[in-house]
Parts: structure tokens; sequence; C-alpha cells
């Protein structure tokens, strides 16, 4: 199903004002776009929507559509502000242009790779897509970083998020790389983890910066 | 940079002789046993010393293999030849300075993957490169299987495999270093990307290195400073390369260390492969059951107070400053020594004055020699001894990161607890070693922490002596030591800007210390301080003299009556803190004499115990503290420190006398 951005936005708003805040029905007025704009026309030829005396209601379609559009609304959110780093009010400008882009598997992709998160940097409820609730059956906890992990588990090194050259090369030293095993065997007062035959020590604040991946 | 430029004649060593000696260098990861094949391989003669204008101590001793001399450097360890710390800077300037005729890698057979890159890095280089797998009789009981000659063909070099600690494989590196000849080096190739890269710089270097092109543009890509200083004073066209090397950062900027990392990776597997073999499964050993207690907090902790109190109070406290200080400065001096050399001075010389110098009160042999032998060196001796077994054991790295997450609190991470700790031995000598921190801020916090709250050794035996026989004294003195510290620690971390560091450290195994390196290292310990001490202490008799004959001394002790009257104190304790001015333990000592003379109380003895350890630190600590983290920085320090010290002093004065605890 192809919708304009407009449209889109139409069903987020509605999304928000019925799926979150209980409302039985969605407001022109609050959604902040005009009844007369040719948008509404598009949801209703849709079958998506239903609009009696100036008030909006979904139709079955329309809330699984809406479901969907938040979802990549927030998805879209995730990705620019922990990943690409764009906060604030750009990050939120960025975020809505984004979002119209995640179709066709591609939500799905970013969302594997956000290891399905479950909250938008809002707070917000990520409504789980089917890769969420395959992954959940899976009991894969896919990508982590180390300090989410428990002493005896065995991980493999997946990438090192860190600004700091210095920093990469001494965890370089130390055989942390992307592709390379290491057993955590402790986690408190320290982490200490072994890679091949040695053992190394580092504080928690270097432990999130390696994300891992648990070997079964 | 001239001392960078190859040249193939004989070559001034360290040492300054020019004989025609062969340098070998072993280089390698920290813990590899590269002292330990230093020490075989050398024998006796071994001179260790600070390499120039830094704090790293390197070891150098010669040794004859057929009739010919062979000078061996025992480098500090190096991860790799891009340089993070101190020692690793050291350790590559000797292989680039003193372009020794054989380098030998020497690695640990259990991580033969995870430090073979380095060798890589080294042949890469072009480097004379012999490599020694050694620790090869552990590695064979945990089942692994290294093929030697194999590994020796693929990367084109003669490899050894070896017991160092065990004298295994000893002739045969012999052999090698005498029969050296380089051979046609195995060239390793990275990806396309990668070699075209490097490819790009390299051609430009036209210059003549000690290290190969392909090395230098590797590290002028990896940012290496130092390498760019060289190449820039080398290179005449160095706009046009600059730009190059700019270029090509920008373009792999976002993962080019990784990308290294990972190729070289990559190669090493290969290398391995084949020669390279572990078992399914790994025995846990005792040892490391021991390393697991000494790191879970609810052991650990436990295990630290047994090594504090067993180690710090009953051998360094009650055997070194009670048993031993008695035996010799009661016993040996008072009882012996000074009586039959009053006499003997008292004869040969007729001017009171001059006897007086010399066996007087502040006599240079009944005051200062007494002072150095009886009372402080029984209590250094004891303590280095105490710190070599727990250094050589590797329980350092292990509370290390035990106290990290406290340490974070006062600005510093585990890795600052070596300094502190060898702050209780003698704070000069800690303060030196702040150098191993990595930030600034880090050196500043533990520079002014080690000068205010960490009485050394010397202070700690005499206050533990004096303190232990009034009940209570000893708790209120800790408490308030224990307090300064955290307190100032954590408001110093506050004031002062910068990040919160970051910690990370390598956990080598645990092993039962060898009684002949540790020997080696309280001795050499113990000879730095004791010259370092001698003189002052020598010098401050002379001085003390000098104001007793002047009447200077008095007037002084005179003017500070009111200010030790203002703490509590009578007049004659002024004389223990005009000591102290010169030596906290010179101090300490002379509260000592204070006691034995019973002039002072118990609520007093504690006040002036707590001044004394936190006030100025000795001379030589201010020196060291002006070398190393400048004037300013360091007379900040002193007049915190001696502002705290007479504020902590007046304030516990004020509080015991309201409370009467004491």
């Amino acid at each position: 199903m192809k919708l304009s951005d407009r449209a889109e936005e139409i069903l987020e708003a509605m999304w928000i004002a019925i799926a979150e805040e209980g409302a039985d029905f969605a407001e022109p007025e609050r959604i902040g776009i005009d009844i007369g704009d040719h948008s509404y026309k598009e949801l209703t030829g849709l079958a998506l929507i239903e609009i009696k005396e100036g008030h909006i209601y979904f139709r079955h379609e329309g809330r699984e559509e809406g479901r969907k559009t938040i979802r990549r609304h927030r998805l879209a959110e995730r990705l620019i502000m922990d990943v690409l780093m764009i906060r604030g009010e750009e990050g939120d400008e960025k975020a809505c242009e984004f979002e119209h882009l995640l179709k066709e598997g591609v939500d799905t992709k970013i969302c594997t790779m956000l290891n399905h998160p479950s909250t938008c940097p809002h707070g917000k409820l990520i409504p789980p897509g089917d890769c969420c609730h395959e992954a959940r059956k899976s009991g894969d906890l896919g990508v982590l970083p180390l300090t989410e992990f428990k002493p005896k588990e065995e991980v493999e090194i997946v990438f090192i998020q860190t600004d700091d050259d210095k920093k990469m090369q001494k965890l370089m030293a130390m055989g942390v790389m992307p592709g390379n095993r290491m057993v955590l065997l402790q986690t408190f007062p320290s982490y200490i983890f072994r890679i091949g035959f040695s053992e190394f020590a580092i504080d928690s604040n270097m432990a999130r910066e390696i994300f891992v991946r648990r070997l079964q | 940079m001239a001392l960078f430029n190859r040249k193939k004649t004989c070559h001034a060593s360290q040492s300054g002789s020019t004989s025609c000696k062969k340098t070998v260098a072993l280089v390698g990861n920290p813990n590899v046993g590269k002292s330990v094949l230093f020490n075989v391989l050398t024998g006796a003669y071994v001179t260790v010393s600070n390499y120039p204008g830094t704090s790293v101590e390197v070891s150098r001793g010669v040794t004859a293999i057929d009739g010919q001399q062979f000078e061996i450097v025992d480098t500090p360890g190096m991860y790799s030849l891009l340089t993070i710390t101190e020692e690793e800077r050291v350790a590559r300037e000797i292989l680039l300075k003193e372009s020794p005729d054989i380098v030998i890698h020497v690695l640990d057979a259990r991580n033969l993957e995870r430090m073979l890159p380095m060798t890589l890095q080294l042949i890469e280089a072009e480097l004379p490169v012999i490599l020694v797998v050694n620790i090869m009789d552990e590695a064979e009981r945990m089942g692994l299987k290294i093929d030697i000659p194999l590994l020796s063909r693929k990367l084109g070099i003669p490899v050894i495999g070896a017991a160092a600690a065990k004298k295994k494989g000893i002739q045969e590196i012999r052999r090698n270093i005498a029969n050296f000849h380089r051979e046609g080096n195995v060239r390793f190739i990275y990806n396309k990307r990668l070699e075209n890269d490097i490819e790009g710089i390299a051609g430009l270097l036209k210059g003549d290195y000690r290290i190969s092109r392909k090395s230098l543009a590797l590290l002028l890509l990896q940012r290496d400073d130092e390498i760019n200083g060289l190449v820039k004073d080398t290179e005449g066209t160095y706009p046009a390369l600059e730009e190059k090397v700019k270029e090509t950062i920008f373009e792999r900027r976002t993962s080019f260390h990784q990308d290294l990392s990972m190729e070289r990776r990559r190669i090493v597997k290969g290398l391995i492969k084949e020669v390279f073999s572990a078992p399914d499964k790994m025995k846990i050993t005792l040892k490391e059951k021991l390393s697991r207690l000494t790191v879970r907090p609810i052991t650990g902790v436990p295990i630290l107070l047994v090594v504090l109190y067993f180690g710090l109070y009953k051998f360094v406290g009650v055997f070194g400053a009670g048993t031993l200080v008695d035996l010799v400065e009661q016993k040996l001096f008072e009882g012996f020594f000074n009586p039959w050399i009053t006499g003997v001075v008292k004869n040969l010389v007729p001017w009171e004055v001059i006897q007086e110098l010399f066996v007087g009160e502040y006599g240079v042999i009944t005051l200062g020699i007494r002072y150095a032998i009886g009372i402080i060196l029984p209590i250094v001796a004891t303590f280095f001894l105490f710190f070599s077994i727990l250094e050589d054991s590797g329980y350092f790295p292990r509370l290390a990161l035990l106290v990290d997450r406290l340490f974070k609190h006062i600005g510093l991470t585990g890795r600052a607890v070596i300094p502190m700790v060898l702050g209780f031995g003698c704070d000069t000598m800690a303060t030196m070693v702040t150098r191993t921190l990595e930030t600034t801020r880090e050196r500043i916090l533990a520079t002014l922490l080690l000068a205010l709250a960490i009485p050394c050794s010397a202070q700690l035996g005499v206050i533990l002596a004096i303190l232990s026989k009034a009940k209570g004294a000893l708790l209120v003195w800790t408490v308030c030591m224990v307090l300064i510290f955290i307190v100032v620690g954590f408001l110093a971390a506050k004031v002062l800007p910068g990040e919160t560091p970051v910690f990370y450290m390598e956990l080598p195994p645990m092993r039962l210390p060898q009684l002949s390196n540790i020997l080696t290292k309280t001795y050499t310990r113990m000879q730095w301080y004791f010259l370092e001490i001698l003189p002052l202490f020598i010098l401050i008799s002379v001085l003390l003299w000098i104001g007793k004959i002047t009447h200077l001394f008095e007037k002084v002790v005179d003017l500070m009556k009111p200010v030790m009257a203002s703490i509590g104190l009578p007049k004659e304790t002024a004389v223990a803190f005009i000591f102290g001015f010169f030596r906290r333990d010179y101090g300490a000592a002379g509260l000592y004499d204070l006691q034995s003379k019973g002039i002072l109380g118990v609520r007093q003895l504690t006040v002036a115990a707590v001044t004394l350890t936190i006030f100025i630190p000795c001379v030589a600590q201010f020196l060291i503290m002006k070398k190393e983290r400048g004037l300013k920085t360091a007379l900040l320090i002193a007049g915190f420190v001696s502002v705290m010290a007479y504020a902590s002093g007046y304030l516990l004065n004020e509080f015991l006398l309201v409370t009467g605890i004491l």
C-alpha cells in the first residue's frame, strides 16, 4: 500500500489519540491537518478510515496500517538519534522525513540492526513487528553491549562503538576485535574477560562500547 | 634527528662505550618472560637504569657466545609498534635509535595468536628478528601443540621454542644469536586497498630510515605524532607527503585501526593454521582458582585485608619497625656503636664544637647515620621486600581491578593503586611512578594524594611504633588519614576539570614469586632509596649542627612556639617538625625520640603524628614533584598540604579536648 506522506502523518496522529490515549476517534484540529485536505479522501478511498460528523474513526485495516506507520516513525527516530547521533529538533525533523523510506522490508532490517527496540527515544512504545516476535521466540538476544551479559557466557565480538582512537587501539591490542571470541568471567567490580589464553580487566565505560553476540 | 638514520658501523651503546659489541634487544608484550630470559642470558653483570629522560627502567647486560661479546638490552613491554604508554615509547626508541643488530621477539606460547601480529610488525619494519616462543612448558601442559619449524618457514625468520624459567631452549637461542644472518624476508600482503594506501605514502618517502617505508607509512596513517615529526625532519618535500597522508587518513577515517588489525589477524590466522592446535577442553588450574578468588569482591576484599594485615602491619610494622629497629637502633647503635664512636671521636678531636658535629645531639654519626641505618633502613627494607613479592606474584593488576570503582570517585582508575601502595614505601619513588598514569589530571590527583595522605614506610613504621603503645591513638590517626584521603580526593576530583579516565589492564597469570627476582628488585630499590636519603640525612645533621652552634635553631624553635601551642604541642615538637621539612621520616623519627623521653602525652602524640603525616612532603619528594608536575603545581600542592596539615592538627586537637576521647 503506497500512501502519501501526509496520509501517513494522519494515521500516526490517529494512532496516538485512539490506540495510546484511549479516545474513540480523532479530530482534525488535534491532528493539525485541516479536514478539507485531500489526504483524508485518500484514506477513506482506501477504506482505512471513516469520517462521521467531523470525527475520524479507524476502520480495521486502517488501525493496522496506523500501527505499522507509528512503528516506522519510531524506528526512524531510534536510527537517527542513536546511530546517526542527530538529536534535538533536527533529529525529530530528519526522523519525520526518514520514516517514509522504511518500507518493503527495510523496516525489518533496521529493526533487526537496532536489535528490536521496544521504545522510541522519547520513551513511547514501538509496536513490535513480525521480526520482533520471531527474535523473541528464538531466544536470540542479538547484538548487545558486553555489559548486558553474565559471567561464564561466551560471546563473539560484533563491533566496537567508540570515537576514541586510543581506546580502539587498546582494545585491538587486547584482541578485542570483530570476529574474535571472548569468555566473560566477571562483571563486578570490573569486567574481566578471557580472549585466547589471556585475561583482561576493563571498566564499565569500556565494556559499554563493545558490542557482542552470544554464542550458543 | 640524525639518530634515526641508517648507519651500519659500530655505534656507541647507551653506556657510552664504543666497543664493537653487537647489540641484542629483547622485545615483546609484558609478562612473557623477557626479564627471565634476560637474566638467564646475561648472568650477573647487569645494570638497571632509567631510560634517559624517563622513569622507565631498562636493564642491560653482556654475554659472550663463542668468544664474541653481545650487549643484551631488556626493553619495557610493548604491544605494538604504534605506542600508547611511555614504556612502549621507550621500547620503540631503543629499536629505532640504538638499531640493535638482532631483535629477539619473545612471546607467550599460550597466546601465540594474539601476539604474532607484533612479530608481523617487526618483520614488516625489516628489523633483524628472531622469534622466541617462550613458556612452552606451560603450553605443553595445557595440551597446546606448536610446530616451531613450520612457523619458522612460514615467517622466514629463526623461531625457537623455549621455557626460559626452566632454562630450556637457551642454548639454541645463544646459537642463533651467534650465527644470525638475515634471510630474505617473507612479505605479508594486506588487502589491495590497504596496500594501495600504503604504497601511496611509502612512494613519497625518500629519506633514509631505520625501519621500512611500509612500516613508516602505516604509522603515519595511524597518526603517530612522533613518526610524523621524524618524517617531517627527514623529508625535504614534506608538504606533498603531508597532504597525501591527510587525504588518506580522511578517506579511511571510520575504521582504519580496525581494518588494519583485522588484516593482521587474517594473516596470523593463515600463519598458525597447521602450526597451532589446542585441545577442546581446558582444565582450570589451581593458580586460576586462586586468581578468581582475588578478584571477586566477596573473597578478594578479605584476601586484601589479610595481605595488608600480615604484609604491612605484621611484617613491615611489627617486625621491621619493631623488632628490627629495636635490634639495630637500640641494641647496636645506642648500646654499642654510639658510645664507642663517641669515645673515639672525643679522643681524636679536642674541640667540643667539632665533636658535636659528629657525635653530638644532632651529630652526623649519632643522629644522621643512626636514623638512616638504625630506624629507616630496616623499615624500608622490609617494605620493599613485601612490595616486590606482591609485584612478582601478579597481585597488583587484580588489586587494581578490585578498587577501580572506588578510585573512580577520586578521579583515578584502579591503575593508580600501584603508585599508591608504593607510596607506603616511599612517596618520592611513588611520585615518579605516577607517570604511568594516562592523563595529566590523574597524575596531578595522585601526586596530591601521595603528598598529603599517604605516609611512607619509614614514617608509618615509626608512627605505628609510637602510637601502638597508646590505646585508641592509632585508631584516631588511621581514621583521620582515611578521612582526609577520601574527602580531599573526592573534592579534588570535582574541582579539577577533565574527563573520567578509562581503566583497562591485562591480568597476567598468578605465579609463585622467584626468590632471586625478588631479592634483585628489593636490592635495586633499596640502593636507590639509600643513595637518595643518606646524603640528605647527613646534610640535615650538618644544618642542625650549624643551627645549634649559632643558636639560630633555638630561635626558630622559639618562633614556632605559638604555632605549636595553638595545636596543643610543646615547643620541643618544633624540632621534629623542622626535621620533617627535610624528610617526613626524619621528622617521625624525631617524634620517636620525644616519645621515648616522655615529653608528649597521648593526645599530643596523636595530634603531632597526624599533623606530621599530612605535613609537607620531604625535600626529595618536593623536588620530584617539581620535576614531574612543574614548579607551579608543586608549589600549589605544597602550599595546600601545609595549610591542611595545620588545620587538621588544630581541629583534631580541639576535637580531642572537647570530647576527651584520648
